[in-house]
């Protein structure tokens, strides 16, 4: 059926999965805080927010199935909301299920961890719907205000309380560009509702305001730091380092998936006709995304902080997929984005068994001759390095992945050919620090003094196995991936300015009177 | 209070107490005392409060009185008499020739922004679009109905997410500031 989103009957049910997970955190939230801190008190919350994960990943299987669609509206009701939904609840099962271990082996008591984290997955759904930009805004602050706190679960870690003061201070300076952002938009357009922004720009001509452009920027500059993009990244590699690893895990994926989901949408359904003013930025924010994380990420001793600029690297090429404007670009980003959650997730798995202590930093070194002592962890750690990396066959999914993402640049109505080159230059230069890991554990000889790596526990072991299997799976049999995120692309669709001629496709936004500006390459 | 009928009269107040803004928010970047500063902040919140009320928004007006003016600034003054950072001596907010130019670089910044966007126009068709003229006169719901109208229908999803927000914030709050386990 098709949802009229201004009934409330109809709005609540096209957010079944949301409120679920919202209802559900809730009564979680109760039941974390109605027993004395323990231990084991902490693992049964952990495994009761696994559960109520599991049934929110089926409201949105159901959904999906259901096939329903919305007029516009506040939120989205289409493929595109239901894939990233389903990497964001993949992404925050993981976190969970490594956090109940890493809290056991650390000694964390607080079940509230686990409550944060479905708070955090929550605004993530917010924002993966939104189709507001009010709704997206509070879905934003929603994630980051649960992230933040979370950074700064461990109270006995000081690197933790940095990292999350540190994050918390350049978030809230993102939000204000954020904000500002928006209110300038609806200055120049007076709607929040990304539908009704684009009829109006396309409607009235505003491609030439100067409050529309300023408003564009500053939610540009708002966006590029929630996901990490260069040069609004100095904050990533203190605040990955920083934080428990298990919450590294879900900012450097789900965080990042949520956020670039709404860039994608906002972008995609919003703001075609200004193309001429965000393409040539854009452009040049993936640029130094990849080339700065890749330069940075070659010299880091500290494998946290390696993984952090490969992150800032990795949304460098979706930013790329944004920059696509196509249906390709976004059933590309959709397959990237899982690979990526899965390849970064499991890395940061295996990067928290090596944790010893609370601030003592896992470096590269500490990986010598793992294949000697743990052959499982070892074999496992490269698959995820080989994905990330985008190597064939024994990078599994991720090959596929880089090669969607390709594809979809060189396939793009914008030129886009110096962009997929330096993505393809900038992969090998990755080759330098992923490689490295995977010769320092096969290669080296395990020290005598080398740290004893903990025993893996169940959960720990669910979540290796699985991303293990999925990566290497996919990777020989993509096809059902690759239907999938074809499915979940947002469709295509031009807008023609009234009285202006026709944009034909094949070409970019209209020639605009006032600002001639070249086009992005 | 109508523009059209009584200019001088808006005016006057329009300077008036933008003119008192101005100056009790320079005495609030400038004091040294923090409580001194908190309560020239309370002044600009109760100036700004009569803006709102001149721009026919009087219900806005008075949620900014009683939010900003009232509550946010007198659990603000709490903290600062509780944790007795009343003193000036060791507190400074401004340090150093630097700072001061930044300062002074973002107010031109913004002031240039100001300029940049008072030259904008609307555009006709949105400009109509824009609810003017008396809405405290004969609508149903007085100046609150199309608040309400806004808050419960058009925007009624974000106002329940924002209690969601508050929500999380309060969580975070409470783990953060309880005692180390």
């Amino acid at each position: 059926m098709s949802f009229d989103l201004l009934i409330p009957t109809q709005l609540m049910a096209a957010l079944l999965p949301d409120i679920v997970l919202m209802v559900g955190a809730m009564v979680l939230m109760l039941y974390a805080a109605w027993r004395p801190d323990s231990v084991q008190h902490q693992r049964s919350v952990g495994m009761a927010s696994i559960g109520l994960l599991v049934a929110t990943l089926g409201a949105v299987i159901y959904m999906a199935w259901r096939g329903d669609t919305a007029a516009q509206g506040v939120i989205a009701v289409d493929g595109f909301r239901w894939s990233v939904d389903v990497v964001i609840l993949i992404a925050a099962l993981g976190t969970i299920a490594l956090a109940i271990e890493y809290n056991i082996r650390q000694g964390i008591a607080q079940a509230e961890m686990h409550v944060l984290v479905l708070f955090a997955t929550a605004g993530m759904m917010v924002l993966a719907a939104g189709r507001d930009l009010m709704v997206i805004f509070l879905g934003i602050e929603i994630m980051s205000v649960a992230v933040y706190v979370l950074a700064g679960f461990n109270r006995r870690s000081g690197a933790a309380a940095e990292a999350s003061l540190k994050y918390f201070l350049l978030g809230a300076f993102a939000t204000g560009f954020l904000l500002y952002g928006i209110a300038l938009i609806y200055g120049a357009t007076g709607a929040t509702q990304l539908a009704e922004i684009a009829s109006r720009i396309a409607e009235h001509r505003l491609w030439g305001s100067t409050m529309l452009l300023v408003g564009l920027g500053l939610l540009t500059i708002g966006l590029a730091f929630k996901v990490a993009s260069a040069p609004f990244h100095m904050w990533a590699p203190d605040v990955y380092d920083g934080a428990p690893t298990p919450i590294t895990a879900f900012m450097a994926s789900a965080v990042k998936a949520a956020a670039f989901a709404t860039f994608a949408r906002i972008w995609y359904e919003t703001f075609q006709l200004l193309s001429f003013a965000w393409g040539p930025v854009l452009w040049w924010l993936a640029v130094l995304s990849m080339v700065i994380g890749n330069v940075v990420a070659l010299s880091q001793q500290n494998i946290k902080r390696m993984l952090a600029y490969s992150s800032i690297v990795h949304s460098g090429y979706l930013v790329v997929l944004v920059l696509a404007n196509s249906a390709a670009g976004t059933a590309a980003f959709v397959f990237y984005v899982l690979a990526y959650t899965l390849a970064t997730f499991g890395a940061f798995a295996v990067v928290s068994l090596m944790q010893e202590g609370n601030d003592e930093p896992v470096r590269i070194a500490d990986f010598a001759g793992l294949w000697h002592a743990r052959p499982g962890l070892a074999v496992g750690m490269s698959v995820y390095l080989l994905a990330l990396l985008g190597f064939p066959v024994f990078g599994g999914i991720g090959f596929f992945a880089k090669w969607y993402l390709v594809v979809a640049a060189l396939t793009s109505d914008i030129n886009l050919v110096l962009l997929a080159v330096i993505v393809v230059v900038t992969s090998v230069i990755s080759a330098g620090y992923y490689l490295q890991v995977i010769r320092v554990m096969f290669m080296q000889p395990r020290a005598d003094d080398a740290r004893s790596v903990p025993i893996t526990g169940p959960l720990t072991k669910a979540v290796l196995a699985t991303t293990v299997a999925v990566i290497l799976f996919f990777g020989v049999f993509p096809t059902p991936v690759t239907a999938w995120s074809e499915w979940s692309a947002l469709p295509r669709y031009y807008r023609t300015p009234v009285g202006g001629p026709p944009i034909a496709p094949g070409t970019l936004a209209p020639p605009p009177a006032a600002s001639p500006a070249p086009e992005a390459n | 209070m109508n523009n059209e009928f009584y200019p001088l009269f808006f005016s006057f107040h329009f300077y008036l107490f933008g003119l008192i803004a101005l100056a009790s928010a320079l005495l609030f970047v400038t004091r040294k005392s923090p409580v001194a500063a908190a309560l020239w902040l309370v002044n600009v919140m109760f100036c700004l409060a009569a803006l709102y009320v001149m721009l026919d928004a009087q219900f806005i007006g008075a949620i900014q009185v009683l939010v900003y003016a009232g509550a946010i600034m007198v659990v603000f003054l709490f903290v600062v008499m509780l944790l007795n950072l009343g003193r000036p001596e060791d507190v400074s907010d401004i340090r150093g020739q630097f700072p001061r130019l930044a300062a002074g670089a973002v107010g031109l910044a913004l002031l240039a922004e100001v300029m940049v966007l008072a030259r904008a126009k609307f555009p006709a068709q949105i400009e109509s679009a824009i609810p003017s003229g008396d809405l405290s006169r004969g609508e149903p719901g007085g100046i609150i109905g199309p608040v309400a109208e806004l808050l419960l229908k058009d925007y009624v999803l974000a106002f329940e997410l924002s209690s969601m927000l508050l929500l999380t914030a309060i969580v975070g709050a409470v783990v953060i500031g309880r005692k180390r386990s």
